[in-house]
């Protein structure tokens, strides 16, 4: 079977090398093998797999990982645009 | 301490619920041949109803812990189906704090895990016949990977439902097993420095939780990554038709009432005619959007959901239009396969929001050129099937 890739050049996902300690942390939290740790350093594998959920970013214990991250789902990117906040699932419970 | 909880933790000369009958000797009676005691009458509280999954009282030192069935009864599955379908998903929680799956001691692991009453059954299932205990978070009744993305499955919420449920008077290690879909909302490093409790990320699956538990807490990489199967692409389908139906039906009004207009002003018998061959038309755009292109997702051409969404209907058009060859003028013809692909289209992109592989960034960008068209199509295609009338 095809394997379900989305769109390239997208994702906000960055890796600060300097920063990093290499702990493995985004390796291990991340759900499409992004990441991999190669001689001490985390490493991008994969940033077009990145679906930008923020998981990395968040338990990264040297901040070395930053992403937009968010929901990636188009009734709440519409929702953002209409009421000009962050794009939420809050849509009452339908979604 | 916790202020939004009733119940302190420890000591029950200052609580504010009823002590339970066992609360006497908690301390004693706690451990492996821990006194498990069977619901009974008496444990019904006024105003409250115990729930039927609770099979019996464990006592420890942080007070009556309901330990549960991990046999699924018809009621939970019917449930299930409910869930699928879009009944009741709102409501459809269980009341937060730590529950024990077999006869979990001091040292059974802690499974952390969302109050979703579908994510709880699921997770107590795969949990059969092993001892742990179940920490379940509030999470408004929402599953894991959503609330982590809303952060409702979070740090903050682990550390006030440790607090909360007094989780280090439980046990004797400090390891929360935390699915990895949780991530997004949890900082394990946070956790650990507030609470003494380091969180484990355990397998995406619950059903890999045996494995994992019997392997030291290890996983495997096929355990870290989140699949798509046709399956699971399948049972998300009827949710969002469901949650469309109020759309569908103004639709469907609208189109009948459009119908009707010809050059006679407006006439009944070609609003129903008329109506009914634009609803029909309709549905199949919706059909495919929302349910075809789901099921054929990796075999339709491009990345872009919109851009699968109107490859697929602009096949179901054609199709359509060859069956009905003979009884479509070419309006009509055109008005069917600019319509049915917008509408496939943009029933497609908003699966993208079920999706496990779509980024923020994609769906935004691909909203962006997607929707000018969508709109451009449907306003075309209307016209064409209006003026076809005349």
């Amino acid at each position: 079977m095809p394997s379900l890739r989305y769109l390239e050049n997208v994702a906000t996902l960055k890796l600060n090398a300097e920063k990093c300690i290499g702990c493995g942390m985004c390796a291990e939290v991340c759900p499409h093998g992004v990441f991999a740790i190669e001689e001490g350093k985390a490493r991008l594998m994969d940033r077009d797999a990145c679906i930008e959920c923020g998981a990395c970013a968040g338990n990264c214990p040297v901040e070395a990982l930053t992403v937009k991250a968010g929901v990636g789902c188009a009734s709440a990117i519409i929702n953002g645009w209409l009421t000009g906040k962050q794009p939420s699932c809050d849509c009452g419970g339908s979604c | 301490m916790s202020e939004n909880s009733c119940c302190p933790p420890l000591g029950n000369e200052t609580s504010c619920c009823p002590p339970s009958p066992a609360a006497a000797d908690v301390c004693g009676s706690f451990g492996k041949d821990s006194a498990v005691s069977a619901p009974r009458l008496t444990d019904d509280r006024p105003g409250y109803k115990l729930w039927p999954f609770v099979r019996g009282w464990l006592d420890s030192p942080a007070g009556r812990i309901p330990q549960i069935a991990t046999r699924l009864t018809t009621a939970d599955i019917i449930g299930r189906w409910q869930m699928r379908w879009g009944f009741g998903r709102a409501r459809y929680s269980i009341a937060p704090g730590l529950y024990a799956i077999g006869t979990p001691s001091g040292d059974s692991p802690v499974l952390v895990t969302a109050n979703y009453k579908m994510t709880f059954d699921i997770v107590r299932r795969d949990m059969h016949d092993l001892d742990a205990w179940l920490l379940v978070l509030d999470t408004r009744g929402v599953n894991v990977w959503c609330a982590a993305g809303k952060g409702t499955f979070g740090t903050d919420e682990i550390l006030r439902q440790v607090r909360r449920t007094a989780l280090g008077e439980v046990v004797n290690h400090r390891t929360l097993i935390v699915p990895q879909l949780g991530a997004p909302g949890v900082a394990a490093h946070k956790v650990s420095k507030a609470c003494g409790f380091k969180v484990v990320y355990g397998p995406i699956r619950s059903r890999d939780l045996p494995a994992f538990l019997n392997n030291n807490l290890k996983v495997t990489p096929a355990m870290r990554r989140v699949t798509f199967s046709c399956s699971e692409r399948l049972v998300l389908t009827p949710v969002e038709l469901v949650s469309m139906w109020r759309h569908i039906l103004w639709s469907m009004l609208a189109l009948f009432i459009l119908g009707g207009i010809g050059p006679q002003f407006f006439s009944f018998s070609a609003a129903s005619t008329r109506g009914s061959a634009a609803v029909a038309a309709g549905l199949v755009g919706l059909l495919t959007g929302a349910v075809i292109v789901p099921l054929l997702l990796p075999w339709l051409p491009g990345r872009a959901f919109a851009k699968k969404g109107a490859a697929a209907g602009l096949a179901a058009a054609v199709l359509g239009a060859l069956v009905f060859v003979d009884s479509l003028s070419w309006l009509n013809t055109l008005a069917l396969i600019l319509t049915v692909s917008a509408i496939s289209s943009w029933c497609a992109m908003h699966f993208t929001g079920s999706s496990t592989f779509t980024s923020p960034s994609g769906v935004e960008k691909e909203m962006r050129k997607a929707i000018p068209g969508q709109a451009a199509a449907l306003l075309i295609g209307g016209l064409c099937w209006l003026a076809s009338a005349f």
